[in-house]
């Protein structure tokens, strides 16, 4: 816990305490012992989202695999929308990363030599996903928390939330924050400030994200005029538990697991992604093919299978079926604990004995602030990594188990740069840290904590905002759904000036931690939903039925969302490509 | 299919209440639905001012263990459908001051836990360009089941010896101890023996087993400790024996 001073400032404020957030506080801890680092989250950094990651994290390490190998197959994952630089950067550090993982004490799951194992995910070419059973993020997100309690340099703010950037003379001085357990505001000032907030998959109705992942970070540098990238794409997961949402690793189908539906019929081979083979022959199952296609085709083939008649009628939806029996008792305990529990506990089916019904749901943004490869934005002194960053790697869809290797290079990358912009700059003055946390307050005051409401509630707008984005910015688009649904979101972010808490106590108040966090959704929501209207194109996970086709010539760029007053501005730039010239996505048998 | 049912929920703000209440919420609920759920539809649709804390709602954030009908659970794992009392009491868990409502102080747990250095300590730091340290899968399978918990504060909850003492180390510290200790890649034994070995840690503990039984993820702090007490007991007997083998 912090002790409160007179000002709190550091060189290096880290916002967000996930896998990115923390590896970044030990690169500056470990690398620069004389560098003040602090790191500022709205919950305690052991229940950030990092520790609901499952299947594992991607790095090059059989000697039959290279680096080209990841890089090719994450970028054409990403539909060639991923800047090749960074990309390369990733797969470079990759294996470095895991290896430090590793010496910190990570479980990693172990072949009987001793040696770390390895398994096939979707859209990787050989097995290079590292894993610790089907609890990978956990493990990675206790080790490195644990090992930040090594440092005493690290400073940790544990449920504080951040309501705004400072920015003075045209750099980010610090943040504005609420003590949560006290309701006091505050300044921190920092020379340098990471921002490592995560992703915002509440914005939609049906997640496998928990409740914290409401964009913050990213609204934050919204707000301060960096632009938004790429926030068209949106991930849907295609096995999630109907009802919860809850998430049952791609690890389910590396292990062999197949999807069916209810004609019995594994249904992938339908849609471009090759033949199955039996479930008996030892090359099944075969990379980059059926059940370990990417996730955006499998998503979209659920959708179709759904509008031909051919998923399951369920209480929660439809659905199709996951099928792991063949893998045995002792495997699943083995391999994929963590499904069986899940799939027991919150379903009542035992998939040692049933197929596990399944569905797609929304899982991942692979937009977020536009940073490069060194996690800087546009603003001096601040910097992001992690789910709430686009450097780009992912570009138009993430491969499965690129996302725990994102955030461990890019972190540690954005610490570097953050401690190198802190040694060229000094520190705000206590005058500006006061007069920030003042207008902050007086603002909350004239808004949402003001006495006289009109009736309006968070719960109300936040489910009209979900509705609105699952149906109009949903796996497949067109242009009258996306209008509807950017009108629908001026209407709400009118309602949102009319809402007032009924909770007005300064102590640990979640209405207004809700309310505040509801904001930060209505700004990734209209950034998300112009996005998508102003790419008119498909590709990976942004498909737009009145435009079916990928348009390199007008589209191989990323879009560009930038806060106006009215709707947001859509501005492109184009994408880095090093080696790997735009070539069209071919899975299956080849 | 809905049912009917009352939770029974404790309320208390201490900056205006001198003393905590109860309030009562009747509510449809569906037959797949948590207790979080309910606080879930609660907040949305009946209180707004009522407050916990929550988040992967899938039982591996640790952020929303309560008391259910006086028991320590994790409230997204605990079903409604299992209770057929007519009310369900919810409270805060036990043995922690209470910030608000449902929401309790755990600085005590996050200052006890870096007192027992839960990271890995080796015997000589190892290159990156070394690779990995070999650790065979019995060798991971010795000491997974302890690096398992999730910090929800359930154990401390179930402790009767934390609710006497709350200078005890307590279960989960403690089990995250064994669990470095335990591992083949670690040699920091001796380093955790202050905290670990001393009055308040492994030798305060009388073996109730409580932890064990209210642990969600079946972690055995009481099993941990135990193996513990005899490490550092046979430690102990070593260097009584052998006083300049065993270093100090």
């Amino acid at each position: 816990m912090v002790e409160k001073m007179d000002s709190l400032q550091h060189d290096v404020l880290v916002v967000g305490g996930g896998g990115a957030g923390l590896r970044a506080a030990i690169a500056v801890a470990r690398d620069h012992p004389d560098t003040s680092v602090g790191v500022i989250s709205k919950v305690y950094p052991m229940r950030s989202h990092t520790v609901s990651a499952e299947g594992g994290a991607a790095a090059v390490i059989s000697p039959s695999d290279s680096l080209d190998d990841h890089a090719y197959d994450t970028i054409s994952g990403s539909d060639w929308l991923a800047d090749q630089d960074a990309v390369e950067i990733l797969v470079e550090n990759a294996t470095d990363e895991m290896l430090q993982l590793e010496h910190w004490g990570c479980p990693w799951s172990r072949d009987p030599d001793g040696h770390v194992s390895v398994r096939p995910f979707g859209g990787m070419k050989l097995e290079r996903t590292w894993y610790a059973a089907d609890k990978t993020g956990f493990h990675l997100l206790h080790t490195l928390f644990q090992t930040t309690l090594k440092y005493d340099a690290i400073i940790r703010y544990d449920e504080w939330f951040v309501t705004s950037l400072i920015v003075a003379d045209g750099r980010c001085q610090g943040v504005t924050a609420i003590d949560i357990r006290t309701g006091e505001m505050l300044s921190i000032g920092a020379k340098s400030v990471v921002l490592c907030t995560g992703g915002g998959g509440r914005v939609y109705p049906f997640t496998t994200n928990g409740s914290i992942k409401t964009g913050d970070g990213m609204s934050l540098a919204y707000r301060a005029g960096v632009p938004l990238k790429d926030m068209e794409f949106v991930q849907y997961h295609p096995t999630g538990l109907p009802g919860t949402g809850i998430l049952i690793t791609e690890a389910a189908r590396s292990e062999g697991g197949v999807l069916v539906n209810n004609e019995g019929r594994r249904y992938l081979q339908d849609y471009g992604l090759g033949q199955p083979l039996d479930l008996k022959d030892p090359d099944h199952p075969r990379k980059r093919t059926m059940e370990l296609g990417p996730r955006d085709r499998l998503s979209q083939a659920f959708v179709k299978e759904r509008e031909a008649g051919r998923t399951f009628e369920g209480a929660d939806g439809d659905y199709v079926e996951l099928d792991i029996r063949h893998l045995g008792e002792r495997e699943i305990d083995r391999k994929i604990p963590m499904v069986r529990e899940l799939a027991v506990r919150y379903i009542g089916i035992d998939p040692v004995h049933d197929p596990i019904p399944v569905r797609t749901v929304v899982h991942y943004m692979m937009g977020g602030i536009d940073t490069d490869t060194r996690g800087a934005t546009s603003l001096p002194g601040l910097f992001a990594a992690g789910e709430c960053a686009c450097v780009s790697v992912n570009g138009a869809n993430r491969l499965g188990s690129n996302s725990l290797t994102e955030i461990l290079v890019f972190g540690a990358r954005a610490a570097v740069a953050a401690v190198d912009h802190a040694s060229r700059v000094s520190l705000p003055s206590n005058q500006l840290l006061e007069s920030s946390a003042r207008s902050e307050q007086s603002r909350l005051e004239a808004t949402l904590l003001r006495k006289n409401g009109a009736g309006e509630t968070v719960s109300g707008i936040r489910s009209d905002l979900q509705e609105a984005l699952e149906e109009g910015a949903g796996i497949f688009r067109d242009e009258a759904t996306l209008q509807r649904t950017c009108s629908t979101i001026t209407d709400l972010q009118e309602r949102y000036e009319k809402l007032v808490l009924t909770d007005t106590s300064r102590t640990f108040n979640t209405e207004l931690v809700t309310a505040l966090e509801l904001g930060a959704m209505l700004d990734i929501g209209e950034a998300i939903a112009h996005s998508a209207l102003a790419r008119t194109e498909s590709r990976g996970s942004h498909q737009r039925t009145d435009h079916p086709d990928r348009d390199d010539a007008g589209f191989l760029k990323h879009s560009l969302a930038y806060q106006s007053e009215g709707n947001p501005t859509i501005g492109y730039k184009d994408v880095t490509i090093t080696r790997w010239p735009p070539g069209e996505r071919v899975y299956g048998n080849v | 299919m809905s049912d009917r049912t009352v939770l029974d929920v404790y309320r208390y703000l201490p900056d205006n209440e001198s003393e905590p209440t109860f309030q009562s919420y009747e509510l449809d609920y569906q037959d797949n639905w948590v207790v979080l759920d309910a606080l879930n539809h609660i907040k949305a649709e009946i209180d707004s001012t009522l407050s916990f804390r929550w988040s992967c709602r899938m039982g591996v954030c640790g952020s929303c263990g309560m008391m259910v009908n006086g028991e320590p659970k994790l409230t997204c794992e605990t079903f409604i459908r299992d209770y057929d009392t007519q009310t369900i009491t919810i409270e805060p868990l036990s043995h922690f001051p209470v910030i608000r409502d449902l929401v309790i102080n755990m600085d005590d747990f996050m200052e006890k836990l870096p007192r027992v250095s839960p990271w890995l300590i080796p015997d000589e730091d190892k290159p990156l360009e070394d690779g990995e340290y070999l650790q065979t899968p019995a060798q991971v399978a010795h000491y997974k089941r302890f690096s398992m918990c999730i910090n929800c504060m359930l154990c401390y909850s179930a402790c009767p010896v934390y609710g006497l003492d709350p200078s005890f180390t307590g279960p989960a510290v403690l089990a995250l101890a064994a669990r470095y200790n335990l591992d083949s890649r670690d040699d920091g034994m001796k380093e955790r023996a202050a905290e670990v070995s001393a009055h308040e840690g492994i030798w305060e503990c009388t073996y109730v087993g409580e932890c064990t039984q209210v642990c969600p993820k079946d972690v055995d702090p009481a099993g941990a400790i135990q193996m513990l007490k005899l490490s550092y007991a046979l430690d102990w007997a070593r260097s009584v024996v052998m006083p300049r083998s065993s270093g100090s």
